[in-house]
């Protein structure tokens, strides 16, 4: 797959990242010629070759459903850029929820 | 009798899917310690983990793979012995970490179905599949949304366990998608793995939909519905957008592809368009969670416990104990009620007079106090004692309704309070006899009328003598004394 500057813009505006003509430029052309390389791989006969998910073969680790104790109020909101009450203050989201 | 109006289609046919999220009764959240109790202080419930704070890592609840898999056995589905999470990237306050930790690719069931009853014909819907996701967090507004200068966030509920239930496109009315949310939901309620609560979120559907002319086979473009809170929601937006979207076709218009919000007080749904650029969510597998093995050990060590479900248990009511479909449905909807029903006739083995009284004044009662069976002051076996004074004549129907709330909210015996209050019937011929006399004696004109042939006169008697005995007198010895001496025989 080619990647288009159109691509690159898209992706950075649903990555919420701001980039200047120049990085769009650079981006464009380091993405593409990465994906340049990965194609290689796809000249490989992956025939009856189950997809890889994870690099390491194990699986998956789980725990016992018990609670514990959480962090205290404060210590939550303690980096919070605004606080109310015990409620994180963030900028009003004007779609309609849910 | 409901209300609704019937819509006719004309030569338009609708086609829904359901997707449903279940919040699972897990005692912590999906992928931390935190605890997932409703209520509590904002924003108390929470870690690095479900704060999306950088490097905290997520650590699988077990028993949020044994409620997967529960559900997916009593839909009927195929439990992959390997499935994978994926992250569903977007931005959104209430969500930390910029994505949901869901499945995609490879859920854990697939290809189920439930069965329901519509038009008393049994019908098969299928389900796509049931994967583990997290749930977002909360936002919350002081004001109305529109008046807000900001937003505020609760994360107690953000990484709290949910179980989304997929339809395939099965369902054709919306009476139809309201009976499998019920049954659905009352599945849910029998493996006692969600509260079921739709006003609190617990239970929670959206809908697609769409039209297309009758006898097509092409899915027409759907829209997807949201905030559907009741099943009345559910209902009418369906029957909203149904009748919506056959105008535009009928005007020469498009359907678009898009979410819509059920606005309950206007009853009409309204177009969210403009999220739906955003709706890119570049699904990719979990680098910080392995893939879920389940053997199949664990698969038959779950399948032991699974309880009899709604539906099994309706036929085998209605085959065990001749018991009419209407009254099925409503003892087998409750994995409670229906107990409560089976060991009352264990006592008092008339299945169609037990099942009537608990659907009439036992189910009265609990509703009015919002009480489940197994909390009732009035155990099974107060009720079996009351129906059995009531069959060997001890009291009559009128007195044992009469007692039922009192027995229901004292939890005093039934024999007991008869015998406090002196309510025996009257089954004795020289007492009734004696009230037939006096009463008779003082209504001259009546009996008069009575002999001239005003036949219906017999029921002022009646009420006069019941009345004079407190509703005691055995009603069917009382007709017949009676009528013997109102011809003078």
């Amino acid at each position: 797959m080619k990647i288009t500057k159109e691509i690159i813009e898209n992706t950075a505006h649903l990555a919420r990242l701001e980039l200047e003509p120049h990085e769009v430029d650079l981006y464009t052309q380091r993405i593409d010629s990465i994906l340049q390389y990965m194609d290689s791989l796809n000249k490989l006969n992956t025939d009856g070759i189950e997809p890889t998910s994870h690099a390491v073969p194990v699986e998956c680790v789980l725990r016992d459903d018990r609670a514990k104790r959480s962090f205290s109020v404060d210590d939550s909101l303690n980096n919070a850029p605004g606080r109310i009450g015990s409620f994180f203050q963030v900028p009003p989201v004007i779609e309609v929820e849910e | 009798m409901r209300t609704r109006c019937i819509v006719d289609y004309g030569d338009y046919e609708s086609v829904m899917g359901l997707e449903v999220h279940a919040h699972l009764l897990t005692d912590s959240k999906i992928f931390c310690g935190c605890s997932t109790a409703f209520g509590a202080e904002p924003n108390s419930h929470t870690c690095p983990t479900c704060m999306g704070l950088p490097g905290a890592l997520p650590v699988l609840n077990k028993k949020v793979v044994d409620f997967a898999i529960k559900v997916g056995l009593a839909l009927h589905c195929g439990i992959s012995n390997k499935s994978i999470f994926a992250r569903k990237n977007y931005f959104y306050p209430d969500l930390p970490k910029g994505y949901q930790i869901s499945q995609y690719e490879e859920p854990i069931c697939t290809d189920g179905y439930l069965n329901i009853y519509t038009d008393g014909e049994k019908k098969r819907i299928r389900v796509n599949r049931v994967h583990m996701e997290e749930d977002a967090g909360k936002l919350v507004h002081e004001n109305t949304i529109e008046n807000s200068a900001y937003s505020m966030v609760d994360y107690n509920r953000s990484s709290t366990p949910l179980l989304e239930i997929v339809s395939e496109p099965d369902i054709a009315t919306p009476e139809e998608a309201v009976t499998y949310l019920k049954m659905l939901r009352d599945i849910l309620l029998y493996l006692e793995i969600c509260d079921g609560n739709m006003e609190e979120g617990s239970f929670r559907c959206d809908a697609n939909i769409s039209v297309r002319k009758k006898g097509s086979d092409v899915l027409g473009t759907r829209t997807e519905m949201k905030n559907l809170n009741s099943f009345r929601h559910v209902e009418k937006s369906l029957d909203y957008e149904i009748e919506r979207q056959i105008t535009l076709i009928k005007k020469g218009g498009q359907v678009i592809q898009e979410t819509r919000f059920f606005n309950a007080d206007e009853g009409v749904t309204y177009s969210m368009r403009g999220k739906e650029e955003a709706h890119d969510y570049r699904y990719f597998p979990e680098p910080d969670l392995l893939p879920i093995i389940v053997d199949d050990k664990w698969i038959e060590e779950v399948r032991k416990t699974l309880p009899e479900l709604p539906m099994e248990k309706m036929e085998r009511f209605m085959d065990e104990y001749s018991l009419p479909k209407y009254d099925v449905e409503i003892l087998a909807s409750d994995k409670e009620l229906a107990h409560y029903f089976e060991e009352t006739i264990k006592l008092f083995p008339e299945p169609k007079t037990v099942s009537n009284w608990i659907m009439t004044e036992l189910l009265r009662e609990l509703k009015d106090g919002n009480v489940s069976p197994k909390d009732s002051l009035l155990p099974p076996a107060h009720l079996a004692e009351l129906l059995t004074l009531m069959k060997d004549g001890t009291i009559s129907i009128k007195i044992a309704k009469e007692i039922f709330p009192e027995i229901y909210k004292t939890g005093i015996a039934p024999k007991k309070l008869v015998e406090e209050k002196g309510l025996l019937q009257i089954s004795d011929e020289s007492t009734i006899m004696k009230t037939i006399n006096e009463v008779i004696a003082r209504s001259p004109k009546e009996l008069a009328d009575f002999r001239a042939g005003k036949e219906k006169l017999l029921g002022f008697f009646v009420g006069q003598v019941m009345k004079e005995t407190k509703g005691q007198a055995n009603p069917k010895l009382l007709n017949e004394l009676l009528l013997k001496r109102l011809k003078g025989e």
